[in-house]
């Protein structure tokens, strides 16, 4: 045996260009049977290409691909499969009216043709169920599973398929905390029976608690390769990125004035008629950030939209925002009263993709006089502001008359943070403000969203991302089942203790 | 650039392959497809007069066709064109029959504002219903329409029949003669050529005004791409939905004023059938406007392209005793081929847009960002 015996995959120099773009080059990379190998990157880092090529979608134009020992020609996901390669991708590849056991046999030959084999394919379903620990009903249609579970799904489609080799783009990118926790035991599991995972990621707390090794692409090239204990989450940032990140930032301390927004009883149902927020009151004053902690689906989604006047509340509730009783304006006069607002969704709720960077700088304001004289735009005065904010935001774009369809996410949503903060607003409702976008992009938001704190504009932040939360807010209130469950102090907040209440054990706190 | 202006060029491809579909009907009909091209073309172009007459043909349609471009901008289906027209045509003559005196120069402007406004009205309804009870606006417009080709039979038959029908006894559904002050002043002497069509044009070049160059259009555009944007963004979805079908119809009922008053009877006057006053603009001004890319603008050259087919058919007819059904038929086939065209339009920009002018990669949202990931935020 040569010393190479151990490698299930291994990709040497690695080399593929794009028009214009080196989208991997001389990328070295290797998995061993038996471990979780991440491969991790901003977006564009050439994370999915290596990927791509590993699984038949692109093909290289230099470097080598050993599987098991031998060099592999790999022209098509067919030929992928055949090799023992699974890849579960970010958005599920799954028939929601069909079942479980269908959506697995989908495209495998039936050993009964033409009849299928369904009850066959739902005894091996539920072997390799119990083997892995991915609990799943083969005869349950998809359309009635969770996220969690259609993941689950997935990976039995690329294990029934007898994948030894298993690519994992973004797994957790719609998982709540707890399945996450749930995917990262199977994953292990999978990994101790002697099969290769490939992880891909960025969120930097999951891969140091899965990884065995992990390898830092930036700019198409490998530039580290190392493993958790010989790293820390700083670092890898500074690896991605290239430059020093500050992963959580400072709170610097700040005069906290009169109260801006007060909700009082306030109740929300969700689209289906059920109380999604359940008699909820707070408030969040001049120069605070109030974060709203809790795993999706708690009601965040719905207090949003009932501040921001796109959801009515129910009658004995009241909002409030500069003191006054805004429960039953809309949305138009809500901002008129101060409100600026980060809907959670980048696109389409917060920006018009078809829309240039120019057009969505201002689709709030666009009937001020600064803009309009006598009835028509004047383009002029609309690009110069553009152009101003544009820089002043660091907004990556060709031009202002770019349509925003083009830009990237972190883009994208530094368009709409521009348009929002430059409105001044003394209330501000940030949703999910750094969802998917780059570390530095984040960073860039976090440090202007403590900006408008010092400014003395009152935010109520909203994310998932506890990190977030916590790092950025003077008090936190968790959110539970529709209801505010506590209040904490952000200087109290620990992660543990957070996290426990987001989970809705509250005991834990009183003692 | 080189896939723009391949992309311009597409519709007129289709156009040609629909004009040799054309020629294939011809032929099966026993006639000569160049000699029957021949007598489109002379139809249509032939003469001053043959010019004018397409002018005033294409007149109905660029004003519904403009009108059209707009609820599109917005995302609002609208093929109430016919009942808008009527609308249009039923309130300016009302306003003509009861204001028979008003200096011309008083009374023509206020034809032109009752039809927008009787088809502002026709379009207002759909769009309302739209907007705050969720009534799809294809069905209801399109039931307009039905209805609105009952109403005026009902009332050309009976309130606003001429006098003179009921007299001799011979009840052709037509109101009088209307006020000549009313009438459209002609521009070109000799020919129709009249006011109707520079207004036409004009409320075209409005028309694109308000969508881009006003903040009214940028709502629409804004609510047509994304209304959950624009509803985030403080703008009133519903009403602007409505707004939309409002400004399109009431482009319609201006066509259905100038229908009436540019008229050599000067007087309204129909049939009794769904076509019969309209001549079929409520759907032909679509059919232009979809020619048209739904820009405002385009939708002039394209109604007068249409409108040469409709007055060339006559001509075809004349000369080569084939059905005049021909030109409606070639109608219809060059919107197959122009409505199928536009997928060929976003394929020929995808693949080339693709593989040389951006260095983009489809279906990989990673790496188009390449280029921005070093670069320092702070």
């Amino acid at each position: 045996m040569n010393d190479q015996s151990n490698n299930l995959l291994e990709m040497r120099g690695i080399t593929k260009y794009f028009p214009g773009v080196v989208a991997n080059s001389d990328v070295d990379f290797d998995v061993r049977y038996g471990e979780v190998h991440t491969l991790l990157g901003e977006n564009g880092a050439g994370k999915s290409t290596l990927v791509k090529i590993l699984f038949g979608l692109y093909q290289a134009d230099k470097g080598d691909l050993l599987l098991r020992g031998e060099k592999m020609e790999i022209s098509s996901p067919s030929d992928a499969i055949s090799s023992r390669i699974g890849m579960i991708h970010q958005h599920f590849m799954l028939v929601p009216t069909l079942t479980v056991a269908e959506n697995v046999a989908l495209g495998m030959p039936s050993t009964r043709r033409p009849l299928t084999d369904l009850d066959k394919v739902s005894k091996r379903i539920s072997e390799i169920s119990e083997e892995h620990g991915l609990t799943v009903n083969p005869s349950e249609t998809v359309a009635h599973l969770s996220v969690g579970e259609r993941q689950r799904v997935e990976i039995i489609k690329a294990l029934y398929r007898d994948a030894e080799l298993l690519v994992l783009d973004e797994p957790t990118a719609v998982l709540t905390p707890k399945e996450v926790d749930d995917l990262f035991v199977i994953l292990r599991r999978m990994a101790d029976n002697g099969r290769g995972l490939i992880f891909i990621s960025h969120k930097l707390r999951e891969v140091m608690s899965l990884s065995d090794r992990i390898t830092v692409l930036r700019n198409g090239q490998v530039v580290g390769a190392t493993t958790p204990d010989q790293t820390s989450r700083e670092e890898l940032a500074q690896m991605m990125v290239g430059r020093a990140v500050r992963l959580t930032p400072d709170l610097p301390p700040n005069e906290v004035k009169e109260s801006r927004l007060s909700l009082n009883n306030v109740s929300v149902k969700n689209d289906s008629g059920t109380l999604a927020v359940d008699n909820v009151s707070f408030e969040v004053r001049a120069g605070e950030i109030l974060g709203i902690a809790g795993v999706s689906g708690n009601g965040q989604r719905e207090i949003a939209e009932a501040i921001a006047g796109l959801r009515t509340i129910e009658p004995d509730g009241l909002i409030e925002i500069n003191g006054s009783n805004v429960s039953d304006t809309n949305t138009r006069s809500r901002r008129d009263q101060g409100l600026g607002f980060i809907p959670e969704e980048r696109v389409p709720d917060g920006a018009i993709p078809e829309f240039t960077v120019g057009e969505n700088l201002i689709l709030v304001d666009h009937e001020t006089d600064d803009f309009v004289s006598r009835g028509l735009f004047s383009f002029d005065k609309i690009s110069e502001h553009s152009s101003q904010l544009v820089s002043d935001f660091n907004v990556k774009t060709p031009s202002v008359n770019t349509p925003t369809s083009s830009l990237s996410g972190g883009n994208i949503q530094k368009v709409i943070l521009a348009r929002e903060l430059s409105a001044s607003p003394s209330v501000l409702l940030a949703c999910q403000p750094t969802r998917g976008v780059d570390i530095g992009a984040a960073e860039y938001i976090h440090n202007r969203l403590i900006e408008q704190r010092e400014l003395g504009t009152a935010t109520l932040l909203i994310s998932e991302d506890l990190d977030e939360v916590l790092g950025l807010s003077d008090r936190v209130a968790v959110m539970y089942e529709g209801k505010v469950i506590a209040v904490v102090s952000g200087e109290d907040a620990e992660r543990e203790k957070v996290g426990l209440l987001m989970a809705g054990v509250t005991e834990t706190v009183d003692a | 650039m080189l896939n723009k202006v391949l992309g311009g060029l597409v519709p007129f491809l289709a156009a040609l392959v629909a004009f040799a579909f054309g020629a294939i009907m011809l032929i099966a009909l026993g006639a000569n497809p160049f000699e029957g091209l021949e007598a489109i073309f002379d139809g249509a172009f032939g003469s001053g007069e043959r010019l004018a007459a397409t002018a005033v043909k294409a007149t109905p349609l660029i004003l519904v066709g403009a009108g059209i471009t707009i609820a599109f901008r917005t995302n609002v289906v609208n093929i109430g064109g016919e009942s808008q027209i009527i609308g249009g045509a039923l309130l300016s003559t009302v306003v003509a029959l009861g204001l028979p005196d008003l200096p011309a120069f008083l009374l023509v402007p206020l034809v032109i504002i009752a039809g927008a406004i009787g088809g502002g009205i026709l379009g207002a309804i759909p769009g309302a219903l739209k907007a705050y009870a969720s009534v799809n606006e294809i069905l209801s417009t399109i039931m307009l329409n039905l209805m609105m080709v009952q109403f005026m039979n009902y009332l050309l038959r009976g309130p606003l029949i001429d006098p003179y029908e009921l007299e001799a006894g011979t009840r052709i559904p037509q109101t009088e003669r209307l006020s000549d002050n009313a009438a459209l002043p002609t521009i070109i002497g000799g020919t129709r050529f009249h006011l109707g069509v520079l207004i036409a044009v004009a409320a075209a070049i409005v028309a694109y005004i308000i969508l881009w160059r006003t903040p009214v259009g940028f709502r629409l555009r804004a609510v047509g791409h994304s209304p959950k944007a624009a509803k985030a963004a403080g703008i009133n979805v519903k009403r602007n939905i409505t707004l939309a079908l409002a400004i399109s119809g009431s482009l319609a009922g201006i066509a259905g004023a100038i229908l009436v008053f540019g008229s050599e009877g000067q007087r309204m006057v129909t049939d009794g059938s769904a076509a019969g006053f309209t001549s079929s603009a409520g759907f032909n001004g679509i059919v232009a406007a979809l020619f048209g890319g739904l820009h405002p603008l385009w939708t002039i050259p394209s109604a007068f392209l249409f409108g040469a087919l409709l007055t060339g058919a006559t001509q075809l007819q004349r000369v080569l005793q084939v059905p005049s059904s021909l030109a409606v038929a070639l109608n219809g086939i060059i919107v197959i081929f122009v409505i199928s065209s536009s997928r060929v339009r976003t394929w020929l920009q995808t693949t080339l847009g693709n593989t040389n002018l951006f260095g983009k990669e489809e279906d990989d949202e990673d790496d188009e960002e390449i280029n921005s990931t070093a670069e320092v935020t702070t």
